[in-house]
């Protein structure tokens, strides 16, 4: 049995008057490449392009990338940016230098997180607080857990310590204290006299972006949110006057980890949940994609160079996390895509470990040196480098690449590192390499899907990055996955995600109560309260919506456990009836035990307010003039493929298929950002929005 | 070799997903939150013959390695002997006797005859932390037991499933004995559904590669794992290396308990040799053997992380039964301090014992202890009674690489403390403080991680405090020439009257009323290196950020800069002079 998650379209579909959005620009900013899409609904036209990201500052890459696709900004009704720039300065660091006030004795909380090591074994490993610890001031103030007030707040002490922290040259600001989340009132006072001091607005309150109990946790959030905070406004200030100075006209909306997306406008007042926004937006392409061609059941599974990222889409919709922790001891607990990076991608290394086994992994040669096959001086056999050996990826791309590097070398480091200790030849050893990393990869998979409750066997693989439809055959075989969807642009999902994405806004609110003692009517209340304030929110964009629709959930457990099971509700007035056999239900799907015994109760109630904008059609991302007749006239060629062994393989251009083709395996499907392998036994069809579907066949 | 390599490696990876997804089940289901949150659990695969370990999750508590193959070979010897009954398909056996194979009493462990055509093909075992199984005290951590009855229910191997079903007589038996019983039936359930998930997952593996080839291959993975670890082994110069650790008391007795220990390092083997330990004390330090044997093994798994867990990896290591000492307990010698803290400094002595053969991966002594301190008494705004568990960290050792982690868990554990906002939602106190230990890391070239200093108010009712904890009388070790960190430091207020425990890390039922307070400093790890070599700019940094105060920089590192400016002077003599005496 599986539960579906639920979904509420409202009656009367509202539309945002003197709106339209037709001609719309999906930019996504990623670690290498900026890649767009631009949609034009009335011309019934996409264009695409691919440019480097500007590191330095993002927004030329931006342009770039508009430029490249010979835009005219002044005829462009919206564009939809996914951007790493708070993703980045997270992970390296590069922070703005922020101030925190908090409660008398608790200064060190961001420091001394919940007792934790990096690794389960190794007693080395080291961790830096968001904030330093000269720039963490304490004043007297203290609330019960209950709320009521223990100590009032000291306000002197509070500007003195305002003084302080601007004196000493913070940009932003935090001010966290104990059980806000009960009772904001002296956060709310201590932000209203930082409003006259601080000098410009970057001040975060603890409880705003995250109304939960968990003092770190919701320090850390709030510690991130401030100090991410005026680089983003920076850079989307920035962004929205040089597209002004170029003509755009409208406003610029940014994408959020939730996978929906806010105004440049309001994006940076809660900057952290731009945090991981580019995986998000490739979730939600591949749940829209999914959703279309009638596979609303999903594992993703994005394969690039350096990192490989999985998530699991249920009935079209992302699974979604309010605890995500973006590395160690960073936890940001706001309502984001459940995306889990599970391993390296191509560029994982090679090796033989002490105990004689050939083992994938950990290590990677990222992209400096990388793969060998990359021409900078990699010599350690990677993921990559067997799928070139191996003809999977067509050798004649080597020499584009680097002119330093031949299959002969790689064939003699293969021979030389692996083959020689396993007995093997080098292209029997390249593919020891392909089964043992894939084995790995379905094993990190499955991990993901049943930590979230789910049979893979249930689902289709979404197959996108570039590396991802090399091995999704392989590894969905593996799984036991029927069926492997790939996009017709698996390498630049994440724009699409940002062309199709929905406004969405999310809420939590803790409730707390064992069902026994839950008032109803106050749970039917909250519901009510957050749909009216997300479509407030969503009225306020300057976007077409062709669908208002609300989701409502909630988080439960049995009274005495401390994890959470979502239910997803059907509609927002549930009886306690309802919620405890939803409950009970859900809890079986998800673990298989029965507990009649133990009474349930209800901890958070959630609603998430989205508006759907119009349908985008899909078939237009590879141009229908460009498709051939005959799937023979699309071949481009053949060439020596290793599979179980080395067997003479077709080789198709993506771009030139008929749309309804129907391929066979052996076959290789070859496009500008990846190579697609069907395996023998395999049929793959295009679907009509361009998609290659491959059933898995027994073979193999 | 008949089986290839590559398949070696498959099944190898299919094994070990066997025992994370049981991990997995395990966690996601269980109700406790030393299970659930905590992960004070863990799941493993073990051999039908006696025992030995095949895989086990990576996720499982540290202390765990290893344990369960004692109690899955004791259980064989005692079927085989008649003295526990033999099992049928479905049974599943419930054991928390320590002297047959465990830890404390409150480590359950469940243990599963997994079949393929009506033979036994191995065993699929775990083991949760339940938080009570009856005693003296809740939680089952009496730090003045003098007797392991004191200490809980003590169950012997009995099928708690037979069948498949559960058999409602004995789990009566158990709940009529235990705390808070009625929500036991959730772990009880999720403990048991984890194994049925490594039985689907293992009965795929075996149907996929067919009996035979995963039976040799499990044979080979053990001579490799071996080999492994050997190679890794090497790394240590043939020769004898010594230390001791001391466990402040036994909680009942005020002496010093030591542990000796001789490591001889020959060929690839290492021999661990407990000789001249001190004898089985009356109080709930002891540790059974195989506690023993497990603290030895966490502690070479924390310093050679990529040897997989299995009895092969174990192979080159020896340990000589320390009969007649505190690390071989008897019945009935209670025990409930042995998994959490004696368990530590047995990792302690093998760290200190091997940081001068591996510099670059063995540490100075982290904090190594659990830090239980648990508070119980009636709360009469809800007029209901509580037990309150809190546990904390301390500083790691420094070590080649950098300073040693702050408020680092315990050495064999994983688990998150809780946080200050939800104890104060479930019990009525206040915390005044929850902040870093100034002053504690141990001075070094890479100094020693802070401790955790916390101060606990009772605001209503009345309650008593117990302690076992450790590190109280000497610090973590300090190595290469670096300083030993600070001791742990208990401090109880009754009327305003401050008081040091007399056992200084332990005691038991200490009174509290309302106002009285609990202050609680955690060790620093021990630092590494001799602190004269600290880079000045880094102990001025450390001034700056209020972690040392000037003094202490000048006392421990010799430093007279004031840490404000760039400037920092630093007088190496004196230190110079305390590290070479």
């Amino acid at each position: 049995m599986s539960l579906s998650a639920s979904t509420a379209p409202v009656s009367s579909i509202s539309t945002n008057e003197g709106v339209e959005t037709s001609n719309v620009a999906g930019i996504d900013v990623g670690g290498t490449f900026t890649d767009l899409v631009l949609y034009d609904a009335r011309s019934k036209t996409v264009r695409l392009a691919k440019t480097p990201t500007t590191l330095d500052n993002q927004a030329h890459g931006v342009l770039n990338a508009l430029e490249q696709a010979e835009t005219d900004l002044g005829t462009l009704d919206l564009i939809v940016h996914g951007t790493t720039t708070t993703t980045n300065a997270v992970l390296e660091r590069t922070l703005c230098k922020t101030g925190l006030i908090t409660t008398a004795g608790f200064r060190d909380v961001l420091e001394l997180g919940r007792r934790t090591r990096p690794k389960p074994y190794g007693m080395k490993g080291s961790f830096r607080p968001v904030i330093p610890r000269d720039l963490r001031l304490e004043v007297p103030e203290r609330l019960y857990a209950d709320g009521a007030v223990h100590t009032a707040l000291d306000e002197e002490a509070l500007r003195s310590a305002l003084h302080q922290l601007k004196d000493m040259g913070c940009e932003a600001l935090v001010i966290h204290f104990l059980h806000s989340y009960a009772n904001p009132v002296h956060e709310l006072r201590a932000g209203e006299i930082a409003a006259e001091i601080w000098p410009n607005g970057n001040i975060t309150l603890g409880h705003s972006l995250l109304s939960e109990s968990r003092e770190f946790e919701r320090g850390v959030t709030a510690a991130i949110n401030a100090s991410v905070q005026p680089l983003l406004r920076r850079y989307v200030e920035r962004l929205a006057d040089q597209l002004a100075g170029k003509g755009y006209r409208h406003d610029v909306l940014v994408m959020n980890g939730n996978g929906g997306m806010v105004s440049a406008r309001r994006v940076a007042i809660e900057a952290a949940k731009t945090v991981m926004s580019g995986p998000a937006s490739g979730v939600m392409a591949a749940a829209y994609t999914g959703r279309r061609a009638g596979i609303p059941n999903l594992l993703t599974y994005d394969m690039g160079g350096t990192s490989t990222d999985v998530a699991l889409i249920r009935n079209a919709e992302p699974a979604v996390s309010n605890e995500i922790e973006i590395e160690y001891a960073m936890p940001i607990h706001v309502p984001m895509v459940d995306v889990r990076t599970v391993g390296a991608g191509g560029g994982s290394i090679a090796r033989m470990t002490e105990a004689g086994l050939l083992q994938v992994g950990p290590e990677s040669a990222g992209s400096t040196p990388g793969p060998i096959c990359y021409g900078r001086g990699g010599k350690e056999p990677t993921i990559s480098d067997a799928n070139l050996l191996l003809g999977r990826m067509n050798p004649e791309k080597l020499n584009s690449v680097s002119s330093t590097v031949s299959l002969a070398d790689i064939e003699a480091i293969f021979l030389d590192k692996l083959g020689r200790a396993l007995g093997l030849t080098a292209h029997e050893a390249a593919a020891a390499v392909l089964r043992i990393a894939n084995t790995r990869m379905a094993d990190a998979v499955r991990m993901v899907s049943v930590s979230l409750g789910e049979d893979p066997r249930d689902y289709a693989l979404f197959a996108f990055g570039g590396a991802g439809p090399l091995h999704a055959t392989a590894i969905a075989r593996e799984l036991g996955v029927p069926r492997v969807l790939v996009p017709s642009r698996p390498g630049i999902t994440n724009a699409l995600g940002c062309v199709v994405a929905d406004l969405r806004h999310d809420f939590v609110r803790t409730v707390n109560k064992p069902l026994a003692e839950l008032d109803i009517d106050m749970v039917h209340a909250l519901f009510d309260e957050q749909a009216t304030e997300g479509k407030g929110l969503i009225s306020k964009e300057k976007v077409e919506i062709e669908e208002l629709r609300e989701i409502y959930s909630v988080d439960m457990q049995f009274i005495g456990q401390t994890h959470l099971l979502r239910v997803p509700l059907d509609n927002p007035r549930p009886t306690l009836e309802d919620l405890q056999s939803l409950f009970e239900k859900a809890y079986f799907h998800r673990f298989h035990v029965e507990l009649p015994e133990i009474k349930a109760s209800l901890v958070n109630v959630n609603c998430s307010v989205i508006g759907r904008r119009s349908e985008i059609d899909l078939s237009l991302l590879i141009d229908p003039d460009g498709r051939k007749e005959t799937l023979e006239e699309a071949k481009t060629g053949q060439r020596q493929v290793w599979f179980d062994g080395p067997m003479e393989t077709p080789v198709y251009w993506r771009d030139h298929l008929p749309i309804s083709a129907e391929i066979h395996g052996p076959a290789i499907v070859e496009q500008m950002d990846t190579t697609i392998v069907i395996d023998p036994g395999d049929k793959a069809v295009q679907d009509a929005d361009g998609n290659i579907i491959i059933e898995l066949g027994a073979s193999a | 070799m008949t089986i290839d390599p590559i398949t070696l490696s498959v099944i190898q990876s299919g094994l070990q997903q066997v025992c994370d997804e049981m991990d997995l089940s395990f966690s996601r289901a269980a109700f406790s939150p030393v299970i659930a949150e905590a992960n004070d659990r863990s799941d493993g695969i073990y051999s039908a013959e006696d025992g030995s370990l095949i895989a086990q999750g990576a996720g499982g508590l540290p202390v765990f390695v290893g344990t369960m193959q004692y109690s899955t070979r004791t259980l064989i010897e005692m079927i085989a002997d008649g003295r526990v009954a033999a099992p049928q398909p479905g049974d599943i056996y419930i054991v928390n006797d320590p002297y047959l194979g465990g830890t404390h009493l409150m480590d359950v462990r469940f243990a599963m005859p997994f079949y393929r055509n009506g033979e036994i093909f191995c065993w699929l075992s775990n083991t949760g932390h339940w938080p009570d199984t009856g005693g003296a005290v809740p939680g089952g951590f009496s730090a003045s037991a003098t007797s392991v009855e004191q200490e809980g229910l003590r169950l012997p191997p009995v099928r708690l499933f037979k069948q498949g079903q559960l058999d409602t007589e004995i789990y009566s038996i158990i709940c009529s004995n235990i705390r808070v019983s009625e929500q036991r039936i959730g772990d009880v359930k999720a403990q048991a559904a984890a194994l049925l998930v490594g039985e689907a997952r293992l009965n795929r593996i075996l149907d996929r590669y067919g009996d035979d080839v995963v039976s040799e291959a499990i044979a080979e993975l053990r001579e490799r794992a071996a080999e492994q670890m050997r190679a890794n082994v090497r790394l240590i110069p043939d020769g004898i290396y010594r230390s001791t650790a001391y466990v402040d008391s036994d909680g009942v007795v005020n002496e010093p308990l030591e542990i000796r220990l001789a490591i001889t390092a020959k060929d690839g083997e290492l021999t661990f040799d407990f000789e001249g330990s001190s004898k089985p004390c009356m109080g709930p330090m002891n540790s059974v053997l195989a506690t023993t044997h497990s603290s030895v093994y966490l502690a070479m798994r924390h310093i050679f992380p990529d040897v997989p867990i299995s009895a092969g990896a174990f192979e080159p290591l020896t340990i000589v039964r320390p009969e007649g000492t505190f690390l071989d307990a008897q019945y009935p010698r209670p025990v409930s301090g042995c998994a959490a803290e004696v368990s530590q400094r047995i990792a302690e002595a093998v760290f200190a014992a091997l940081v001068e053969a591996l510099p670059d991966r063995v540490t100075a002594a982290p904090a190594g202890s659990s830090g239980n301190f648990a508070l119980g008494g009636h709360d009469p705004a809800r007029n209901r009674g509580f037990v309150m568990y809190q546990i904390s960290g301390g500083g790691y050792g420094g070590n080649s690489d950098t300073d040693g982690l702050t408020n680092g868990c315990s050495t064999i554990g994983i688990s998150k403390a809780p946080p200050v906002e939800i104890m104060e939602q479930q019990f009525p106190v206040l915390y005044h403080r929850y902040a870093l230990r100034e002053g504690s890391g141990g001075a070094g070239k890479q100094r020693g991680g802070f401790g955790l200093d916390y101060e606990i108010e009772l605001l209503r009712g009345q309650a008593t405090a117990s302690f076992v904890m450790d590190h109280g009388r000497f610090g973590p070790q300090g190595a290469l020439g670096g300083k030993d960190g600070k001791p742990n430091l208990v401090t109880v207020w009754q009327d305003g009257k401050a008081m040091v425990p007399e056992h200084l890390s332990k005691a038991q039922d200490i009174p509290l009323k309302p106002g009285d307070r609990v202050r609680v400093g955690t060790p620093g790890g021990g630092g590494y290196g001799n602190p004269a070599d600290r880079d000045p700019a880094l102990v001025a940094e450390d001034v700056r950020l209020g972690r040392y105060s000037a003094e202490e920089a000048r006392e421990s590192f010799g430093f007279t800069g004031s840490g404000t400016t760039q400037e920092h002077e630093v007088d190496k003599a004196p230190v110079l002079a305390q590290a070479g005496s």
